[in-house]
């Protein structure tokens, strides 16, 4: 087309993108995800609720017929497993969060929009990180007050919780996948305890893994959620840990270098 | 001399075993409106969507403002605008953060963006609620601020996809002078609607959609004179009676008149005189109806005249509008069309 136009409205010319557009934009949609738990504090309280009823059902009603190997009270055991469970379910929030934003239609303006084509799924897995290190943080506390103790420094638990958040990161592109995939809030929720129950509960997050039949032990004993509770628990409670971590590591890296690409093709169709 | 805005040629789109676009081609001058007018399912979305880079079509070729939609999808994004049922706004956002949010996404200087927010928002009358959560909002609200938010960037080319669906008279009537004034400043604006008179007061071209098919492409003055006409509905007794009104008619007053069940519909372009003549030539008969209808053309009605049948699909009442107050009742508005439904007595 000549650049004579004489209409009105000229053509836009489309700006060079600056090398921060896409950081910029993946942050004003983090900051647009977050606005939420403001606007709904609810929200966030109902996120703790059912971790803090496993808590004490776990420390107070199974926990004494629970015996967990090398003589730690079960409240020690019982912990840094706590931590990473509640970042997994609430990894849910990803997954219902993308599928409402295809079903209202908001997706859509954004694909209309100049804007990255990654800041959607950024922004989101960052605003469920954020979110992730408040929870944590709360539980840690209540944590506290149920008789839980670090055992070797305030650097393993930093380092734990480190694990954890990483963990919480990784999970959170299975369920951008899980979300964008189904794209209804409702069946996206329902969809995540089927891939959820056998991770957490067949693991070692409440039960050590010796305690289970022969044959789920392998899956139990290797699958993300119980490497990453063994690693976490090394970090606060001392033992061989360097396995445990690079294993979680492993497991997280993995789970990013499958889910995000699936993910970011999911949202390039979502509409 | 117009040069195009937006360029479609053969495009199509299949969705499974349905053609959603069938191959259309249209061309919309810079400064222009232009009306996609058609029932639900007709393929309007479609095109709106394609257009805005949010689906890939299967064939053909589209532009805007000369780049194509999808070797130069992020120049295009440069260009539009896109408001209507293809998009929403954040529930949970206030009506200030939702255009703040839009702005930045299309990559707005920061320090105009708040000011520009804080303008569209005093220019759709939002200023007192900019501060609260959409969710609080009316129908009529969050439908001026998804507006607003296609309007944030100054994009030259706007999209409106069926912006007043569902909206009352009075917010109808507001958004309709608002695309009036957008227009007035140089926009180029792709309107899709379900009504006649939205298309007809705003659109300076129509194409009528069917079945992903354009079926009329003109201005609307032509449009209309192709398919004015006064809509008269006959009920009769029993259909024998009706078939003996449909013949003394076929002879005597329309061309084409229509016979299905009890119901005889003429359309005329002397509307009074042909209902004078109907009444003289069914009461000479003894034929006096059960029901009498008379109205100005409807959707239906330019459907029928131009594919030869009833528009399928709708919200039950074809060409009817799927809010409670109906076409009977934005109509009043303007040209006089009154639908007036006298019952006698045999």
């Amino acid at each position: 087309m000549s650049a004579t136009v004489t209409t009105p409205r000229e053509c836009v010319a489309p700006p060079r993108r600056s090398p921060f557009a896409a950081a910029r934009d993946a942050w004003a949609i983090t900051g647009r995800n977050l606005i939420v738990y403001r606007r709904i504090p609810t929200l966030l309280v109902f996120t703790l609720v059912q971790p803090i009823v496993f808590v004490l059902l776990f420390r107070y009603v199974f926990g004494g017929a629970i015996k967990v190997p090398g003589g730690i009270p079960y409240v020690d055991y019982l912990m840094p497993g706590i931590f990473v469970q509640t970042v997994a379910f609430g990894a849910t929030n990803t997954a219902i969060g993308l599928a409402t934003d295809v079903k209202s239609g908001l997706l859509e303006r954004f694909h209309s929009l100049p804007m990255a084509r990654s800041a959607v799924l950024t922004g989101r897995t960052f605003a469920d990180l954020t979110r992730n290190v408040l929870v944590v943080a709360l539980m840690a506390a209540v944590g506290v007050l149920v008789g839980f103790r670090v055992q070797t420094n305030a650097l393993g638990f930093l380092a734990g919780i480190l694990v954890v958040l990483m963990f919480a990161y990784a999970f959170s592109w299975i369920f951008a996948t899980v979300g964008l995939w189904i794209g209804d809030p409702e069946s996206a929720q329902a969809a995540t305890f089927p891939v959820l129950a056998p991770l957490v509960f067949a693991s070692s997050v409440f039960v050590p893994v010796s305690s289970m039949p022969s044959w789920l032990q392998g899956f139990a004993t290797y699958q993300p959620v119980s490497v990453t509770a063994n690693a976490v628990r090394a970090l606060m409670l001392g033992g061989p840990t360097l396995s445990w971590v690079l294993q979680s590591v492993a497991w997280c890296a993995g789970i990013v270098l499958i889910c995000a690409p699936l993910a970011v093709r999911l949202y390039r169709r979502a509409s | 001399m117009a040069v195009a805005a937006i360029r479609v040629e053969g495009l199509t789109k299949r969705f499974g075993d349905v053609a959603a676009l069938d191959g259309i081609d249209f061309e919309v001058p810079a400064g222009s409106v232009f009306g996609l007018l058609g029932p639900n399912g007709a393929g309007k979305t479609t095109a709106v969507r394609v257009l805005a880079t949010i689906l890939r079509p299967d064939g053909g070729r589209a532009e805007v403002m000369g780049y194509d939609v999808v070797r130069q999808a992020t120049a295009v994004r440069f260009q539009i605008g896109l408001a209507g049922q293809s998009a929403a706004v954040d529930a949970n956002l206030t009506g200030a953060e939702n255009l703040r949010l839009i702005g930045s996404l299309a990559q707005m200087r920061r320090s105009e963006i708040a000011p520009r927010a804080k303008e569209l928002l005093a220019r759709f009358d939002l200023t007192h609620a900019a501060d609260r959560p959409v969710r609080t909002y009316s129908g009529g609200m969050r439908r001026r601020l998804d507006v607003a938010a296609a309007l944030v960037a100054r994009p030259p080319v706007l999209f409106l996809d069926e912006p007043t669906t569902g909206l009352d008279i009075q917010s109808r009537t507001e958004l309709w002078a608002v695309i009036r004034e957008l227009v007035a400043e140089g926009a180029t604006v792709l309107l899709t609607t379900q009504y006649l008179e939205e298309a007809d007061r705003l659109a300076d071209r129509i194409a009528v959609v069917d079945h992903g098919r354009i079926v009329a492409n003109d201005t609307s003055t032509a449009l209309k004179a192709q398919l004015a006409g006064t809509v008269i509905e006959i009920g009769m007794e029993t259909e024998e009676r009706a078939g003996r009104a449909h013949e003394l008619l076929v002879r005597a007053v329309a061309d084409h008149p229509q016979h299905d069940g009890v119901m005889v519909r003429l359309t005329s372009n002397e509307g009074p005189s042909a209902l004078i003549e109907t009444l003289r030539l069914l009461d000479a008969n003894s034929l006096t109806p059960a029901t009498l209808t008379v109205r100005e053309p409807s959707l239906d009605d330019a459907f029928l005249a131009l594919t030869g049948r009833r528009a399928e699909g709708g919200d039950g009442e074809t060409g009817g509008d799927p809010s409670d107050d109906g076409e009977a009742g934005e109509a009043a508005a303007e040209p006089p069309v009154e639908s007036r439904s006298a019952r006698r007595a045999a």
